[in-house]
């Protein structure tokens, strides 16, 4: 048995890369991968989880998470598209028309 | 149970799904160049019937069904009614401020139909999944609404930013719901709190709540988590904003209310310190935040960040009267925002003519229904009383001050001072002198569905100003199933 | 075996990883020094199937592409909820109280997939022919 703390372990640093990627990365496309790392980090700890508590629960949890990943990929593509066409530029330091 | 009555207990969310259904139907259907205005009637009478809906489960006595995922109570029906009315406006509105050729109107209708069960079954769900589900469901509506306008270049960076803060924050809220499964092994949240009271509390449930915190405080905007609010806002179309500065966040407040008075009371000690730290923070940041907008879509913006941290005070307060305090004063800046933006929608319309606060000047003289109409939402933004807003601000620095929040209430009282100044700008500039301003001669007559939207969010905002016994009534009843849920934990509470 | 000691269990996985990974490098180095260098254009393009090549790879593709490749990802996991469905639907009876309850169930959500299917349909989004020029 490989013992859960090291799928939390790496779980948790799949996550942190996401968290850092979403702020270092310009590129809007590879921001929206980082969101995907971090939302795979976390079915990975809901399997963990399920399989510690011996409880299906954790796993139903992951198949919604990777449908509305699903869904929240399409919609961020559509956006992105939509970008595109009036930008012609894809990354995020040039999409600045309203600033704090 | 059987079937039948379980249905009852989603029935305001089956009556708006049918609704979004049938508009979706029926908008490819109508030809390339009608007119989607009756799409848009059909979504008023959907959300008129699950009003009515929500106000009939009241009398269902309060409990749970399908397998104890949803729980109808007062504290839902209140959020229920609350968001039913808020969409309500916002599809008058949003048939007053198109035009006849916008293009997918009826996207929008759906989107708003779908966007309200989302929110609706955040305010009822009693189990994280649900929670989860109906967190996204009014999510992703959201971000697509804000992107209407994807012609204008605002549009899309607008959607873009609400979508990517948005899906960040959606993680965090996920991994804080896993570690409370790891914690205890379950995402039922009554069961949550059993669990917690009765054991050492594990790192693993602190951690986790504080990455819930962190979602949810993404999507009420409140600091430090507020930074997208004021771009977002600009970008999306009016009605939009009306609808996702109040519909989202109410829904959001509602899962916080659940989550954090429901599944960790016994964690109380670990997260009121940081809801008092973000409500002081928040309303500080958005008050002095909105002092130098010039656009007043971004000054109603952090002045919805500084409503968020006025509700979080009642948070703070850790007792029945404190979310009682938060239900109606989300209830309370729901009307008159909503009221504010229907006036603002109507005047820019779909595209935004008229964006900066000068641009109103004179407004009163050109329309005095208008002009009146927002000086009246303005007035109780600020909480003036015989305004919703006064009984608002009234019951959460009362709560808070019951609990011993001395700070944080005096925090809160200069700040409401703050408010004065940038609330009092666009008040004076609608009430000045006119000049003759093509802008303010291109606003177009008032129809009848502005004449509904305005009369029902002018009778919300007086009725909870001049008689609020009856909402508190419902928000208190709300307050005490929630903690009624789990009878071992009040002590942990107090 | 528990604990530490279960890790041993993975020694001749990573043994047989390292003799891939040497013999892969050891062929490649070999016949770097043993073969001989005589580099022409032809050998050094981009194989294409041997056919010559045409046109740069970063070009932009059509945003039916993208359309397409959206609709694919959203149709396509509506379906991982029919497997546990249909594992568990023998016990579906048992567990709901009632007897077609599962099947009403998954007719429901197959409709709202349906309601989806007909809207981007009517829509001309599978329309590959039609000009939308917009879109």
């Amino acid at each position: 048995m490989v013992p859960i703390a090291y799928y939390l372990v790496l779980s948790a640093i799949l996550f942190s890369i996401g968290v850092a990627a979403f702020l270092i990365k310009r590129n809007i496309i590879t921001v929206f991968m980082s969101i995907e790392l971090m939302l795979n980090a976390v079915n990975l700890t809901f399997v963990a989880f399920a399989h510690q508590w011996h409880h299906v629960s954790g796993q139903i949890f992951v198949f919604f998470v990777m449908v509305v990943a699903a869904a929240e990929a399409a919609v961020g593509l559509a956006i992105i598209i939509a970008i595109f066409r009036t930008r012609s530029t894809l990354n995020v330091d040039q999409v600045d028309l309203m600033k704090l | 149970m059987t079937d039948v009555a379980q249905v009852f207990r989603i029935l305001p969310e089956v009556i708006l799904t049918i609704t979004g259904v049938l508009i979706m139907l029926g908008e490819p259907l109508l030809a390339k160049n009608a007119s989607r205005k009756p799409l848009g009637w059909l979504a008023v009478l959907g959300t008129l019937a699950a009003l009515f809906a929500s106000f009939w489960q009241l009398q269902l006595p309060a409990g749970t069904a399908y397998f104890g995922t949803v729980q109808t109570d007062a504290f839902s029906v209140f959020f229920h009614v609350l968001i039913a009315g808020i969409v309500l406006v916002t599809l008058l509105v949003t048939l007053d401020a198109a035009g006849r050729d916008a293009e997918s109107l009826g996207e929008l209708f759906a989107l708003m139909c779908f966007g309200a069960v989302g929110m609706m079954l955040m305010s009822c769900a009693t189990e994280l999944l649900l929670v989860f589900v109906g967190l996204e469901i009014s999510s992703i509506s959201t971000y697509i609404m804000a992107a209407f306008r994807r012609k204008s270049a605002k549009g899309p960076e607008s959607a873009i930013k609400y979508f990517l803060l948005g899906s960040f924050a959606t993680a965090f809220f996920l991994y804080g719901i896993a570690l409370i499964f790891g914690a205890t092994g379950t995402t039922d949240i009554p069961q949550i709190a059993g669990l917690l009271s009765t054991s050492q509390v594990p790192v693993f449930g602190v951690i986790g709540m504080a990455m819930i915190l962190i979602g949810i405080g993404f999507k009420v905007s409140a600091v430090p988590f507020q930074v997208w609010a004021p771009d977002v806002y600009e970008g999306a179309p009016s009605p939009v904003v009306g609808l996702m500065s109040t519909a989202p966040k109410a829904a959001a407040f509602a899962v916080l209310l659940r989550v954090l008075y429901t599944a960790l009371p016994a964690l109380h000690s670990h997260w009121q310190p940081l809801i008092w730290w973000m409500a002081a923070l928040s309303m500080t940041f958005g008050n002095l935040g909105a002092l130098r907008q010039q656009n007043i879509k971004r000054m109603l913006a952090y002045s919805s960040i500084a409503h968020a941290g006025y509700l979080l005070v009642a948070f703070t307060a850790l007792s029945p009267d404190g979310i009682a305090a938060a239900s109606f004063y989300a209830a309370s800046y729901a009307v008159m925002n909503v009221g504010a933006f229907a006036v603002i929608s109507h005047a820019g319309g779909m595209d935004d003519r008229l964006t900066l606060i000068q641009d109103y000047r004179g407004l009163a003289y050109r329309s005095p229904l208008l002009g009146g109409a927002l000086a009246f939402f303005l007035i109780s933004l600020i909480g003036i009383p015989f305004t919703g807003g006064f009984f608002g601000k009234f019951y959460v620095f009362a709560s808070a001050l019951h609990s011993g929040l001395v700070w944080l209430t005096i925090i809160g009282l200069v700040n409401s001072g703050i408010a004065v100044y940038y609330y009092l700008r666009p008040l004076v500039s609608v009430y000045s002198k006119p000049v003759h301003s093509d802008l303010l001669d291109g606003i177009p007559r008032v129809t009848v569905p502005l004449m509904f939207a305005l009369l029902i969010t002018i009778a919300g905002t007086l009725i909870l100003g001049i008689v609020p016994g009856r909402v508190l009534a419902l928000a208190k009843a709300g307050a005490l199933t929630l903690q009624s849920t789990v009878s071992d934990t009040t002590t942990a509470v107090k | 075996m528990q604990g530490a000691n279960y890790f041993w269990n993975y020694v001749p996985l990573l043994l047989q990883i390292l003799a891939a990974a040497g013999l892969g490098a050891g062929m490649i180095t070999a016949s770097w020094f043993l073969g001989r260098h005589r580099n022409t254009k032809a050998k050094l393009d981009a194989y294409e199937c041997g056919v010559p090549v045409e046109g740069d790879a970063r070009g932009r593709f059509s945003v039916r592409f993208y359309m397409v490749a959206m609709l694919f990802i959203l149709f396509d996991v509506e379906a991982v909820f029919m497997l546990p469905w249909a594992v568990i639907y023998r016990e579906l009876p048992k567990i709901s109280g009632s007897r077609l309850f599962g099947f009403w169930e998954m007719l429901v959500y197959l409709g709202f997939v349906l309601v989806g299917f007909f809207y981007i349909w009517k829509k001309g989004i599978l329309d590959w022919s039609a000009d939308k020029g917009d879109l």
